[in-house]
């Protein structure tokens, strides 16, 4: 069972983001992305199972080497590295061409793993538009792998919905988007870390991939993002309900009577 | 000739999503002939009231291989008729299906997606949309670069206004047939896992969440009177799902869900930037806290200090008593 995840380093989730000068500031360390976590574990456990390898793919600069080496300490065999100026500004739909290009060229892939979404960027399309690229079965939103077998090449899994759970069952390859639910992503053990320093990381080029120079980078998006800033304020403080338990209860019933939400 | 605006339709077992029905609002304040694509099996029924809702035109297509919504089916679909009819825009929810379809739609397209705008106009026929990054911190104005393809864009629920039914307006029906047949329909739905009395936290309009301050599995049982009272759904903070008193689907915040009801009663809850990322676009919001120092209470506009245990079940006792309950 060969398996990849695909990761990104995003800005860590306690950082206080700000804009200066347009450009988006944080003051805590990259990090590799919460939501991804769990899709590592998830390659983990599944290599652990069934045999083969997981390999962790992340595309971003130099620095994102960081987030793998934090995939590699959890128990990835192998890291590699998509960076290359060109891909600077590519919007989520041209990162999922990269993407699916590199999985193409790791081979013989069965699963290619993704978090749910990425904290910056917060789209969440780059799984279903990979799926979408390779014609592999699209299974986002998974909270669990129910059954893998190897041999016939079929996954079920049990999809999370707005309404309730969804059991399906698909043909491998796939590609399996997770969702918080579906492990706890492990620590990565001190012999991990210690691989992890030493590990060899990869790095992919666009002309490595084969990627069509049009379809990628700001060029071969379709989105602009003009401008960024931060939320506008929340207005006015706080009004404090003082009283007794029931005054205060009473109170607060008739303000929010009063603004009609009740 | 009017804009041709698009507006997929998602129902489950014959309910539209409201956040459709919003996108519908959204799509008849953008100024052009808005038409509503309704995909599924027996439902026909609907087309009367995606019409009520807004569009000029329905797109029914009516099939076994559509009953549940399956991104391959539904995408093939709509790419062909995008294809035949070459819609400007095409709007959906931002719900796990309208992410899914627009994603995998604007592959085939050759087109760009937005996902999760909360604000969006139209000018000169090109999408200019803002949506919230970075888990909400900041906000970014979007918009698509020039070139005459379709542009898909989802919409966060609750973030447009549900416009009012208006059993007078008049529209077409037209049936189209489905673009796959089943056996080209690699994913089967076996069957689904739905809790009773689930309500969805991304449509609710009241929600009231717990955090480590309830102290326990238990603590969460005012919590649940209170949301219960109005009707609302219950949240929770990540250090209570984390603790393992309530499952993760009542999880608000930047690892949970992203909420925006009118009114957010936060009990027991400090207030972490992660939480705040996931509900402070809600109306309006309600700390009560021990602390008086809690970040919560930056965010609200109303709080209460004290012991939440004393002071929910006096919400609902008062509640009750004025909600006639």
């Amino acid at each position: 069972m060969n398996v990849v995840v695909c990761v990104k380093q995003t800005p860590d989730s306690a950082a206080k983001i700000a804009v200066e000068n347009g450009q988006v500031t944080w003051d805590a360390g990259l990090v590799l992305n919460p939501w991804d976590e769990y899709a590592v574990e998830e390659a983990i456990r599944l290599k652990e199972k069934h045999g083969g390898k997981a390999t962790a793919l992340c595309l971003g600069p130099e620095s994102a080497k960081e987030a793998l080496k934090t995939c590699v300490a959890m128990g990835c065999d192998e890291a590699i590295l998509i960076a290359d100026p060109v891909l600077d500004g590519s919007d989520a739909l041209a990162t999922a061409y990269v993407l699916a290009l590199a999985i193409q060229k790791v081979g013989a892939v069965d699963v290619a793993l993704f978090g749910k979404q990425a904290i910056d960027g917060d789209t969440g399309l780059v799984p279903i538009a990979v799926a979408r690229r390779l014609g592999w079965a699209p299974l986002t939103y998974t909270v669990q792998i129910a059954e893998i077998d190897a041999g016939a090449k079929t996954i079920k899994a049990l999809r999370t919905l707005e309404q309730g759970k969804q059991v399906v069952t698909a043909k491998l390859p796939a590609v399996v988007g997770t969702v918080k639910e579906i492990n706890e992503p492990r620590y990565p053990s001190f012999m991990g870390i210690r691989k992890a320093a030493k590990a060899n990381i990869a790095v992919w080029k666009a002309a490595d991939l084969g990627a069509d120079a049009a379809r990628v980078g700001t060029a071969g998006s379709a989105v602009r993002w003009p401008s960024i800033y931060p939320l506008p304020a929340r207005e006015g403080a706080v009004e404090l309900l003082d009283g007794s338990p029931e005054e205060a209860a009473a109170k607060l019933a008739d303000k929010l009577i009063a603004e009609k939400v009740i | 000739m009017a804009t041709k605006l698009w507006v997929f339709i998602e129902q489950f077992k014959g309910v539209i999503a409201p956040a459709s029905l919003e996108a519908l609002g959204a799509a008849r304040t953008l100024g052009g002939g808005v038409t509503g694509l309704l995909f599924g099996q027996g439902v026909g029924d609907l087309a009367q009231s995606v019409i009520a809702h807004g569009a000029d035109e329905v797109l029914v297509a009516d099939d076994a291989s559509l009953a549940d919504f399956r991104v391959e089916a539904y995408a093939a679909l709509l790419v062909k008729l995008a294809r035949e009819h070459a819609p400007a825009l095409l709007l959906a929810g931002a719900t796990t299906a309208g992410r899914d379809l627009f994603g995998a739609a604007a592959v085939d397209l050759e087109a760009g997606c937005l996902a999760d705008a909360v604000g969006v106009k139209l000018v000169g026929g090109v999408v200019q949309a803002v949506r919230p990054v970075y888990a909400g911190k900041l906000l970014a104005d979007v918009t698509f670069a020039s070139g005459g393809k379709p542009q898909l864009v989802t919409l966060r629920p609750r973030a447009f206004p549900k416009p009012e039914p208006d059993a007078g307006r008049t529209g077409t029906v037209t049936s189209v047939a489905p673009a796959l047949a089943e056996d080209a329909i690699g994913v089967k739905v076996l069957d689904y896992v739905i809790e009773q009395g689930q309500v969805s936290l991304a449509d609710a309009k009241i929600i009231v969440s717990g955090g480590r301050g309830v102290g326990g599995a238990e603590g969460f049982g005012p919590v649940r009177d209170l949301a219960q009272t109005l009707g609302g759904a219950m949240g929770a903070s990540r250090a209570a799902v984390d603790a393992g008193w309530i499952p993760y689907a009542h999880q608000v915040g930047q690892t949970g869900k992203t909420v925006a009801p009118d009114l957010y009663i936060a009990a027991g809850i400090s207030g972490s930037i992660q939480h705040q990322a996931g509900m402070r676009s809600s109306k309006v919001i309600v700390a009560v806290n021990k602390d008086p120092e809690a970040p919560i209470f930056k965010v609200a506009r109303y709080g209460v200090v004290g012991d939440l245990f004393k002071i929910l079940p006096a919400l609902t006792a008062e509640f009750k008593k004025r909600l006639g309950k």
